[in-house]
């Protein structure tokens, strides 16, 4: 039985890691903003076979109470062999371009509160020698794009953050691992039109649990992401300017 | 969010504003601003799903909670059958009823009213319901159940989503001896054989016969009659199978030559009797490997066309309606014949006593005049047809074949409904 921690526990792709979790009865501590969502969520965990269901309610822009939140996870549970951070929003880039307080609010969500988590979780797995963190980015962060920019800048320093960390938790035997999902169909993104490039929450998880358990480092999911960003990396900035991409 | 959409016969199709709510609150804040129907996976065949606005409910898809000792389970209205069927097989239990596919949500199952391969033995889908939780009209949320606002209860079992939006409900399930089925096949030469078949069989917990409905003279109705029973090894184990999906297709590969030389082969590589050991996958839904086999018949669609005739003139009703499809050459590999037991309280729920038939029709110019001659037949014989197949009937016709439909209206009109719960096929039914 692994004990793991879920930040972010009511956003899709978590919730739906979870569910592969907790069909293998692991012991699951839930973090999330809101309480009613939170404790259907852990109820209908703990019917799938989850060994323990613990949850916390926490709005995660306050990260004067990180440290606290991962104590009282490493207390409950008595350890922590996997984190999955997985919060975030889909905020309004015309807003933030015009009202920089709104990019503040939607880099704190997705930035600035997944770099502090990372920094406490990182020297406690350093501590223990061993222990994964998965962290939810976005293929949004591989390019600064005119329609989602302020949301990619967020994704691209924790892309960024994550593989430094990785490099100095090796020595450390601690696995570090960078998920970049690409469109995915969720409530987040309910208000597109969805095609061909889409995939679902169940989609993306199962290759969570799989690059878990291989000890991958960076993974596009679906895989065919990794191709499409790899030549949406190559176009030059002059070419690239002039697209509406 | 704007989308095309229709339900698994892919006709009619129509653009509507997709939500899809997380919470209570957001299903609250949907009803008071548009009239609307809720909508699971879509797997209804005709427009009972579809309105300009869409209540889709695959958010709401969490176990809430299991009683091992009853094996009552209460979950929210967006859990898909299968998702059950893969969590409870395992530990022994499984649906008291299920429909041909999991790809059903529990709150679709509950609307349709859904029967299985044991309806002659063990009813409907509703009938293993003891309690619903309801989302009305008026946005407040009521518990309903054979005690407690009965005639509610009875009017959503089977009321296509037209009382309120089901947000939970609680399903008895029932122990099982095994994963697996000891399955039957016996070949019938005939319609008469048929129906004696399925009588001498009538104590078998799961029948259900495919029928040659391009069979004539005095091959009319010669069929597969499959039988089956839950196996006693004590052994759980759900396979996971691999499964194909099919590309979508400019045109249909369903045709007359295609179907007769499918159910010619079909019927003559089967052995007079056999019996076997099957997974309960392959045994109830032996389509669920086939993914989108819907499109199978092409970019128009087809409708299934599914009736019950009553016991009492069952057998010349059949004849009467095998004869014409037979002449008229539609038809697919698809058709199905099963024995329904008795009808039960639910106002619009389809099974009546008798022999229900269900026949894919690839939509063609003349196919609606066609189906309307089946119409007449149908109602002749005092039978109807099932709502969650139907994208045509008229509004006659339903109301001929429901005779209930006025206190159905009632209740509706008392809680709430009118105006805020429709689809395009209630509209067609005349249903306010």
């Amino acid at each position: 039985m692994k004990k793991i921690l879920l930040i972010g526990a009511t956003s899709a792709i978590v919730e739906a890691t979870a569910r592969i979790w907790a069909k293998e009865h692991h012991s699951l501590y839930l973090v999330a903003r809101n309480e009613s969502r939170l404790q259907t969520i852990a109820a209908d965990l703990k019917i799938r076979g989850a060994h323990s269901v613990y949850t916390q309610v926490m709005d995660l822009n306050n990260i004067e109470n990180h440290q606290s939140l991962i104590d009282t996870a490493i207390q409950t549970m008595g350890a922590l062999d996997i984190v999955l951070i997985g919060h975030g929003s889909l905020g309004d880039q015309k807003a933030g371009e015009k009202d920089f307080n709104i990019a503040l609010k939607e880099l704190n969500t997705n930035a600035i509160s997944v770099l502090s988590l990372l920094t406490y979780l990182g020297n406690y797995f350093e501590s223990l020698q061993k222990g994964t963190i998965a962290v939810i980015s976005s293929v949004a962060g591989d390019r600064g794009r005119e329609s989602n920019y302020i949301y990619g800048t967020a994704k691209a320093a924790v892309s960024t953050f994550a593989q430094g960390l990785r490099q100095r938790l090796h020595k450390s035997n601690v696995h570090v691992l960078t998920i970049k999902p690409g469109f995915v169909d969720t409530p987040m993104t309910s208000k597109f039109k969805k095609g061909f490039l889409w995939s679902s929450p169940e989609v993306v998880a199962h290759t969570i649990y799989k690059s878990i358990e291989k000890g991958r480092n960076v993974i596009y999911v679906p895989w065919f992401w990794y191709g499409i960003m790899m030549i949406t990396r190559m176009i030059t900035e002059e070419l690239f300017k002039r697209r509406s991409l | 969010m704007i989308m095309e959409l229709s339900g698994w016969g892919r006709y009619p199709k129509i653009d509507a504003q997709v939500n899809q709510p997380s919470t209570l609150e957001q299903c609250q804040s949907l009803i008071q601003s548009s009239t609307l129907i809720a909508r699971g996976l879509g797997r209804s065949y005709g427009d009972s799903s579809l309105s300009t606005y869409i209540l889709d409910t695959r958010y709401l898809n969490h176990f809430i909670s299991f009683d091992e000792s009853l094996g009552l389970l209460k979950c929210e209205a967006g859990v898909v059958l299968q998702d059950i069927i893969h969590h409870f097989v395992p530990r022994g239990w499984f649906l008291a009823v299920t429909p041909g596919t999991g790809f059903v949500s529990v709150g679709g199952a509950i609307a349709s009213d859904v029967h299985g391969k044991n309806h002659h033995s063990v009813g409907t889908f509703t009938e293993h319901i003891t309690e619903i939780e309801l989302l009305l009209g008026t946005g407040e949320r009521v518990t309903t159940s054979r005690n407690k606002l009965p005639e509610l209860f009875h009017a959503t079992c089977g009321g296509m989503g037209l009382t309120g939006v089901i947000l939970s409900a609680t399903l008895m399930l029932k122990p099982i001896t095994s994963s697996f089925i000891k399955e039957t096949i016996i070949k019938v030469p005939d319609l008469d054989e048929l129906l004696n078949a399925f009588a001498n069989h009538k104590n078998t917990t799961y029948s259900v016969a495919w029928i040659d409905c391009l069979a004539k003279g005095k091959n009319l109705g010669r069929s597969l009659l499959m039988l089956g029973e839950h196996c006693e090894t004590s052994h759980y184990q759900m396979q996971r199978k691999k499964v194909f999906s099919i590309p979508s297709l400019p045109i249909g590969v369903i045709n007359k030559l295609s179907i007769r030389t499918f159910n010619s082969i079909y019927y003559a590589k089967t052995p007079h009797e056999r019996t076997q050991t099957t997974s309960l996958e392959r045994f109830f839904y032996p389509l669920d490997q086939i993914h989108n086999w819907n499109r199978l018949y092409g970019k128009a669609g087809f409708v299934q066309y599914q009736c019950v005739i009553p016991y009492s003139s069952g057998e010349k009703g059949l004849r009467d309606l095998l004869e014409l499809i037979e002449s008229s050459g539609n038809g697919s590999f698809l058709a199905v014949l099963k024995v329904l037991g008795p009808t039960n309280d639910n106002y619009l729920s389809f099974p009546l006593e008798g022999y229900t038939l269900a026949i894919d029709f690839k939509i063609t110019p003349s196919l609606f005049r066609f189906l309307k001659s089946l119409d007449t037949i149908v109602l002749n014989f005092g039978g109807r047809l099932y709502l969650t197949k139907d994208a045509r009937m008229s509004e006659t016709t339903f109301k001929e074949g429901y005779p209930k439909w006025e206190a159905f209206e009632e209740i509706r009109a008392q809680y709430g409904a009118m105006g805020k719960f429709a689809s395009m096929q209630s509209k067609r039914l005349g249903l306010l």
